[in-house]
């Protein structure tokens, strides 16, 4: 077990919902994870314990280990602010704050941890806008409201601001589900460069999507981690039926 | 088939007729609704503008007698048949502004605690007692006011107040009890549910995303609030804030029991004063003189202008504080 972020044994309650069941597995650094699986299997719920988005909802309880950089996640010394931001999200549906603009969407995050300084700010704008590649489009208008962009950029942007933060780790819970086949492909394509500079989780229920970004995939079915291993093979040589069955398009 | 075809059509056909007979017969009944909800509508338009159109007539003696001077002298006596009106429209706006700086924090903070702090249960429990407050009719807070908090603001804020502040003009004189003070200090209390509620619902109204964007950038509970609630709902809390000012302005009975009843203006909070709705309430019944009672109805004519004055600048706020910002509104 030597990956950037290894879980051990992990479950998540709701309740007495046993949403992830006994999960143990790495995620590789500097490489993308795709974690797969049919509605409701539990994959949104194990990326959220990453960065312990769970911490919001009372009823939510995170058992056994998690380790990032062998640290444990859950350990009493950790800071949950300092360890988000360490760990990045990006969500499902585009959500800038509409009251910012552009600019200051960008800088949301940086200015949480910093005194704002008027020229490293502009810098981490254009950086990250550019990485984004969202630079050209905006760099004309970065006063007017997030509001103004369409969903494909305003995507961009929610990452822009991700990685303004400059996080190690980067969690994406289906970033393309509210996209068009353009703005997806362009999400895509960013993946592929970010990975260079971080890990990247992505949740995803578009098989295609996991097969074309991954370099591993995990196969999450009813809570359980059914299999995991480079994206190659699980989409061309699976050992479980289950899983098979699942990337040839017989459920789910 | 040919047969059948046609059979189809005349099925058709009659059909259509049914159809054509039920919109004539229901084009009917759309136009007596029409003609209904429409008189309805009318008739509180027509109320409107005879209530206003009675108190300028009624006006009329005062507006011709004082012109503008009503507006600008401050004495106001009946016996002289003097009457001046500054200082009621100086004591309604500066209780009701002073009321609303009071009760803004507490109203905001209180809908920020339901929301975002207490677990679920008790933000309920909190936000039903809090909206129990507002059905409390007014003249027991009055009552309150002057039986408990006047004295407690004479015997102990006021002369702390005096002991240590006195020197400024705000506290400066002595210590009444019944003063712009204690009407501020009832109005506050009266508004504060009515804020609390409106801000409260703005608030559960920020989507879950928001609050996630902001807690995955690494923000704390309170950065989070800044950042992504308050912002996202500050047109909606800007307009509770402004029926709570439109509440004030015209509340009558609590603030009459409280506030002194005395036309003068002084910067001290500490000294009595009057509003608008009080000198109404209290002088209409003793009111025999022409003059007398045709300067109350020009009391009145103010209050409305002032109230809707406040309304037309309210509006056109939210519309500049929505301008920039799409984010929820009521």
């Amino acid at each position: 077990m030597n990956g950037k972020v290894t879980l051990e044994n992990m479950s998540v309650h709701f309740g007495n919902n046993h949403a992830v069941k006994n999960v143990s597995m790495d995620f590789a650094a500097h490489s993308v994870t795709a974690i797969i699986g049919p509605s409701g299997c539990g994959k949104s719920t194990l990326l959220r314990s990453l960065n312990r988005m769970h911490d919001l909802v009372p009823s939510a309880k995170v058992s056994g280990t998690i380790l990032v950089d062998g640290k444990n996640l859950y350990d009493r010394s950790i800071d949950p602010v300092a360890i988000r931001r360490k760990i990045g999200m990006v969500f499902q549906k585009p959500n800038p704050f509409p009251a910012m603009s552009i600019y200051d969407n960008v800088v949301a995050g940086y200015k949480l941890n910093s005194r704002m300084n008027r020229a490293v700010a502009d810098e981490i704008v254009e950086t990250c806008l550019k990485r984004v590649a969202l630079w050209d489009e905006v760099k004309d208008r970065l006063k007017s409201s997030a509001m103004d962009l369409s969903g494909g950029q305003q995507q961009r942007l929610c990452i822009a601001r991700t990685i303004a933060v400059q996080p190690e780790v980067i969690l994406m819970d289906e970033p393309c589900s509210a996209l068009d086949p353009i703005a997806t492909l362009k999400i895509e394509e960013l993946i592929e460069e970010l990975k260079e500079r971080f890990t990247i989780i992505i949740v995803t229920h578009n098989m295609q999507q996991a097969a074309r970004v991954s370099d591993s995939t995990a196969f999450m079915y009813m809570g359980e981690l059914v299999e995991n291993g480079a994206t190659k093979k699980i989409f061309t040589t699976p050992e479980k039926k289950q899983t098979e069955d699942y990337i040839t398009g017989r459920f789910g | 088939m040919l047969q059948q075809s046609s059979l189809t059509m005349k099925n058709v056909a009659i059909a259509g007729e049914e159809i054509e007979s039920q919109k004539s017969r229901g084009s009917n009944a759309d136009r007596i609704f029409r003609i209904v909800t429409a008189s309805f509508a009318g008739a509180v338009l027509v109320i409107l503008l005879i209530m206003v159109y009675e108190m300028v007539m009624q006006s009329v003696p005062s507006i011709t007698k004082f012109h503008w001077d009503f507006l600008t002298k401050s004495s106001w006596d009946a016996v002289q048949g003097e009457f001046g009106a500054l200082p009621f429209l100086y004591g309604s706006v500066v209780s009701s502004a002073l009321a609303i700086l009071v009760a803004t924090p507490l109203s905001v903070g209180t809908a920020l605690f339901i929301t975002e702090i207490a677990p679920k249960s008790v933000g309920n429990i909190t936000a039903s007692l809090i909206e129990l407050l507002a059905a409390i009719p007014s003249v027991i807070y009055g009552l309150w006011g002057v039986l408990v908090m006047a004295p407690w603001l004479q015997k102990t804020v006021q002369p702390w107040l005096v002991d240590h502040f006195g020197s400024t003009p705000f506290f400066s004189g002595a210590p009444y009890g019944v003063s712009m003070m204690a009407g501020v200090l009832i109005l506050a209390i009266m508004i504060v549910p009515i804020i609390t509620s409106i801000s409260r619902e703005v608030l559960l109204a920020v989507p879950q995303s928001q609050r996630e964007a902001a807690i995955a950038l690494g923000a704390t509970k309170w950065e989070m609030i800044r950042m992504a609630v308050l912002p996202y709902g500050r047109s909606g809390v800007f307009g509770g804030v402004i029926l709570g000012l439109g509440r004030a302005i015209g509340e009558t009975m609590a603030v009459t029991m409280v506030i002194g009843n005395t036309p003068q203006i002084s910067l001290s909070l500490l000294a009595p004063a009057y509003t608008m709705p009080s000198v109404i309430a209290n002088e209409f019944a003793e009111a025999t003189s022409n003059l007398h009672s045709s300067a109350l109805m020009e009391v009145g004519l103010l209050l409305l202008i002032v109230t809707l004055i406040i309304n037309v600048f309210a509006r056109l706020l939210i519309w500049k504080v929505t301008k920039g910002a799409k984010g929820g509104g009521v």
